[in-house]
């Protein structure tokens, strides 16, 4: 909106032109109605309502779901710290106070004369390298405090005004040298990063048939890399035998668990092969169009991949009559998440892909049966379609030469926290923890949280625990934990990102991440009685029973989880009292006593 | 034997409760065959003096002055029951609880519709200090039974004692048991 | 009992139910009762309240949304599963603001009945008191959002039925409200009394005016009967 007042309703015809005025490309259209205007105010949704002949609820619905979609104008340089557990180990707080002193912006807040705009984000994806922050778009790993005022000054400097929020500013600033993001791979491994010809697995796909190329998948035993390992030849299968006129390819490049960035070195190492993969699963199930649907975190990724995919049209590797077999025509589109850790859940991605809030769909029917617009639809993981690639390519029989006996290949591991060598490591299933900690060189780990915070908490007396799916599944989320850290307040700070990110379809969730998060932070403070911490206890058992999708069913794991493996973390803050208020009646009264201006009555405090 | 003895008090209630108690007509007979009406505004006994066995807590805590008297029933009474939508969720006083204290007292006392003149906030030593929002009794202290109901009716207040005084878990019937 | 039928096991019941029914509509249908709050018989499921949770051939799932297949085993009625659903109406009454007292909707209200009917009588989770906005502008319904349990039957029939869309979520997690299609007010859409929108919710969220206390407190829906006694008296929300 301009400062009379106006909507710009050019931009909003322009965006809405570009997608042809298709309600399901609305995500598309609000992306970029965003990136031109900074942020989707009232009056944007009802002028883009009438362009489109939708209702305005109905685009309400969608666009006030995504965390990354401003509702109001920020600063020119909106800029994002992560706060999460291992960015706060890292200093992160020091970097945001620094922040905070610099821009002269509060948390939360823009700066006065509307240069600066700062928040909070989740998880950006570079846990090995915080405290790490996104500004416009663009990532800063590695921050310290000391480097913050050059960083404001050099951007304050920065008058682009081409946008409203100019997008990588630091690309062309030449100080801002934390703009490139190291890809920290510090053990590549004999699968995906073995040796990287590409297009050697699609040309030998291009002379299977389909269902050559499913069977061989299924010989290889791969199960999908997002941590649920749901066997992905089955997947395939099922998805080309579902009647219908179109099917459709997804590449899950939502890598929103916090303490992964696995995803992020394959597609920027190694993107050819994820596409090949992604063409291959084309050619095995007959869809004619593939979708990468990728955090709005890594927008940074964009022009590269984008580059990438005109290299393979150029080549002939995507566009029609791929590698001249006939009738095989299949293309990919990159689409943009907007903030939403719940868009990695299949279901609720393939909801966003439609224009809508991503909310988890029931199932049945599930998506191989009805999935993207109504079609059999495979949603992958970028690592997924990268190990079926190498699976065509060398065959099923040498990917079964690595990993155990249910769990067949490497595993991409992003591992993070108290380590000197935290990076990305391609390690064979069937690894040891005890293996992995030395790799990474953690002596001292007090617990390693495997999986994100949805996986589990793992204690020093079972690190002769293996990364396989019949042990410790995991997506790829590791993160190292010293004798320093606290049990507890570390599970509250995943449990507020669980409140945070539930998606508010169901109850349990929607109320029950955030009364667990109040109940876990009574103990944490030293009000909590036995009594709490058994109600907590079975308030996290009813939400995981309950709750509609897999992130509320594994919201209460950080709490269930150290309560198992450190009851004593637990003991140490218990009080002895039966019973012990919430709050105090001295805090609770505090504002009545400055608005009335006396004292307490004869209370006993507690 | 000595007979039992019952406490009574009212916080951030209406007393209605107390009516609903009173409403059980002959039966007040009864009940004081049953028991001895102890520290209560209905015998005007200020302070606690010796154990009591059950407490009837009505209202919730809107200041200090009614956490204090809560805390005293807690410490005084062998079982203590939180009776009434007050009392449980902290009913229509509670409606202030979304507001926010000094915008609520500003609307009374200062820029309501019904203020002539200046007003202003009332600052008496000997005013209780209110809280920053009311609370149910059993966010206060533990409480062992909920009686719930705005307010509950006599004869579900009759049933209820009846059941405790007579050793029965007191779960009130269907039909009593409503939170209107 | 036709071709297309079969039967499933509820709680040790054999229930008839049909190619494409739901495990509720199908308890429904044979006088079986799930309790349920987003559930409407008129509506497509939605998923939301997750008090029909059920033991589904031993896995978790809601009956609103579990199509019935032959011979499957449902587990609705025991501790567990009704303590579940405890801990579930306990979220809902301290995650908005319900004062019963002075609700009109009180004796009619689905979250009131299906609290007396699981014997809740007080909540112990902390009460969050949230600011929510009240809508009076419209002529003849009333929106107080104190009550809205986010159900989404007034969004489903005005999108479904009423071919209208005048309500829709905004936000998410506790954040997460009832939106109105309109940049001010209910009374700026097309929203009309006698739409199926304003007929279908369960609590006094949606309220038709100059309908109040038509049925004296203490003689209503619930007073008389528990939910689910009679399962065809679901939409008590109807003034005719």
């Amino acid at each position: 909106m301009d400062p009379e007042g106006q909507v710009d309703t050019t931009t909003i015809e322009d965006a809405v032109g570009k997608f042809g005025g298709a309600r399901d490309r609305l995500m598309d259209i609000l992306q970029e109605i965003h990136r031109r205007l900074g942020c989707l105010e009232q009056q944007t949704i009802s002028a883009l309502s009438a362009s489109l002949r939708i209702p305005s609820a109905e685009i309400e619905d969608a666009a006030s779901f995504y965390s990354f979609f401003n509702r109001a104008p920020k600063g020119r340089f909106h800029i994002r710290l992560a706060r999460t557990p291992v960015s706060l180990m890292k200093g992160a707080d020091d970097v945001a106070r620094a922040f905070v002193a610099a821009t002269g912006a509060q948390i939360g807040g823009t700066s006065a004369e509307g240069d600066f705009s700062l928040d909070w984000a989740a998880d950006l994806g570079m846990a090995d390298q915080e405290p790490s922050a996104l500004i416009n778009g663009a990532p800063f790993p590695a921050l310290a405090p000391s480097d913050v005022r050059t960083m404001v000054e050099e951007l304050r400097r920065n008058r682009d005004t081409t946008n409203a929020l100019p997008l990588f500013p630091g690309s062309d600033a030449s100080g801002l040298k934390q703009s490139r993001i190291a890809i920290n791979l510090l053990g590549p491994g004999p699968v995906l990063f073995g040796d990287k010809r590409s297009g050697d697995g699609l040309q030998k796909a291009l002379r299977l048939s389909p269902e050559e190329i499913v069977k061989e998948i299924v010989k290889a035993r791969l199960r999908g890399r997002g941590g649920a390992g749901f066997p992905t030849g089955l997947k395939w299968r099922l998805c080309r035998q579902a009647v219908a006129e179109t099917r459709y390819v997804v590449c899950n490049a939502d890598e929103g668990e916090p303490g992964t960035f696995k995803d992020r070195a394959l597609l920027t190492l190694a993107p050819d092969l994820v596409l090949d993969g992604m063409t291959i699963a084309a050619r095995a199930l007959g869809a004619r169009q593939g979708v990468i649907y990728l955090r709005a975190e890594y927008a940074y990724l964009e022009a590269a991949l984008r580059n990438e995919l005109d290299k393979r049209r150029n080549d002939g590797l995507l566009g029609a009559n791929i590698g001249g077999v006939n009738d095989f025509d299949f293309d990919i589109r990159i689409q943009f998440g907007a903030g939403a850790y719940i868009c990695g859940e299949e279901s609720a991605l393939l909801e966003s892909l439609e224009g809508k809030r991503g909310a988890p769909r029931d199932r049945p029917p599930f998506p191989t049966d009805r999935g993207y617009l109504g079609y059999p639809t495979a949603v992958d993981n970028v690592e997924t379609f990268a190990c079926a690639a190498k699976v065509i390519e060398r065959g099923a029989a040498w990917f079964c030469g690595f990993g155990t006996a249910e769990s067949a290949g490497t595993k991409l591991l992003s591992i993070s926290g108290d380590c000197p060598r935290p990076g990305v490591y391609e390690l064979p299933f069937g690894t040891t923890l005890n293996e992995l900690l030395d790799l990474v060189g953690a002596s001292d780990a007090r617990f390693v949280q495997v999986g994100g915070p949805s996986g589990q908490c793992v204690g020093a007396k079972d690190y002769g625990r293996r990364i396989a799916y019949e042990d410790l599944s995991t997506g790829g989320s590791i993160m190292v934990f010293s004798a320093q850290r606290d049990v507890i307040a570390t599970a509250l700070q995943f449990t507020e990102f669980f409140a945070d990110e539930s998606c508010g379809w169901c109850v349990p969730c929607r109320v029950g991440t955030t009364l667990l998060k109040q109940d876990l932070e009574k103990i944490l403070r030293g009000r909590g009685t036995l009594a709490d911490v058994r109600a907590l206890e079975s308030l996290a058992r009813s939400v995981a029973r309950t709750s509609r999708c897999g992130l509320g069913q594994s919201a209460p794991n950080p709490i269930l989880g150290s309560m198992r493996n450190f009851p004593e973390a637990y003991e140490a803050r218990l009080q002895e009292e039966e019973f012990l208020p919430r709050f105090s009646v001295l805090e609770a009264s505090a504002e009545a006593k400055s608005i009335q201006e006396h004292g307490l009555l004869d209370v006993e405090e507690r | 034997m000595a007979k039992p003895r019952l406490a009574t008090c009212s916080l951030a209630g209406c007393f209605g409760c107390h009516m609903s108690l009173l409403d059980i007509d002959e039966r007040l007979v009864e009940l004081l065959d049953l028991v001895d009406l102890d520290k209560s505004p209905l015998t005007d006994k200020k302070e606690f003096d010796r154990p009591v066995d059950i407490g009837l807590v009505e209202g919730g805590c809107a200041n200090d002055h009614n956490v204090h008297t809560l805390r005293q029933f807690r410490k005084n009474c062998r079982i203590l029951v939180s009776v009434g939508a007050c009392a449980i969720t902290g009913g229509v006083p509670a409606m202030r609880n979304m507001i926010g204290l000094k915008e609520c007292l500003e609307e009374a006392y200062i820029t309501g519709p019904t203020i002539e003149g200046k007003g202003m906030i009332p600052n008496d030593e000997d005013l209780p200090l209110l809280l920053d929002r009311v609370y149910p009794s059993h966010e206060v202290v533990k409480i062992d039974y909920f009686l719930p109901g705005c307010p509950p009716s006599g004869e579900a207040i009759w049933f209820f004692l009846k059941a405790l005084l007579t050793g029965r878990e007191p779960d009130l019937p269907y039909r009593m048991l409503k939170y209107d | 009992m036709s071709d297309q039928d079969f039967l499933i096991t509820v709680d040790g019941m054999k229930v008839r139910a049909k190619r494409g029914q739901t495990i509720i509509s199908a308890c429904d249908a044979a006088g079986v009762y799930i309790p349920r709050l987003c559930h409407h018989p008129d509506l497509k499921p939605a998923g939301h309240c997750r008090l029909c949770s059920c033991y589904i051939d031993g896995r978790r799932a809601s009956a609103c949304t579990m199509p019935a297949a032959p011979g499957m085993v449902v587990v609705s009625n025991n501790e567990e599963l009704n303590n579940d659903r405890r801990v579930v109406l306990d979220m809902l009454f301290v995650e908005g603001n319900h004062f019963c007292p002075t609700c009109e909707k009180s004796g009619d209200c689905e979250l009131q009945a299906l609290a007396y009917r699981l014997g809740i009588t007080a909540p112990s989770l902390t009460y969050q008191w949230p600011k929510r906005e009240i809508d009076a502008s419209h002529p003849d319904v009333f929106i107080d959002r104190n009550t809205c349990v986010l159900c989404s039957r007034c969004i489903r029939a005005s999108r479904d039925v009423d071919g209208k869309s005048i309500f829709g979520f905004s936000g998410r997690g506790l954040g997460m409200r009832l939106n109105i299609d309109s940049e001010t007010k209910l009374s700026d859409t097309s929203f009309a009394a006698i739409d199926k929108a304003a007929k279908v919710c369960p609590v006094g969220c949606i309220v038709i005016k100059r309908t109040g206390y038509r049925t004296p407190i203490g003689r209503r829906h619930f007073d008389k009967a528990p939910i689910g006694t009679d399962i065809e008296a679901c939409e008590v929300g109807d003034p005719e």
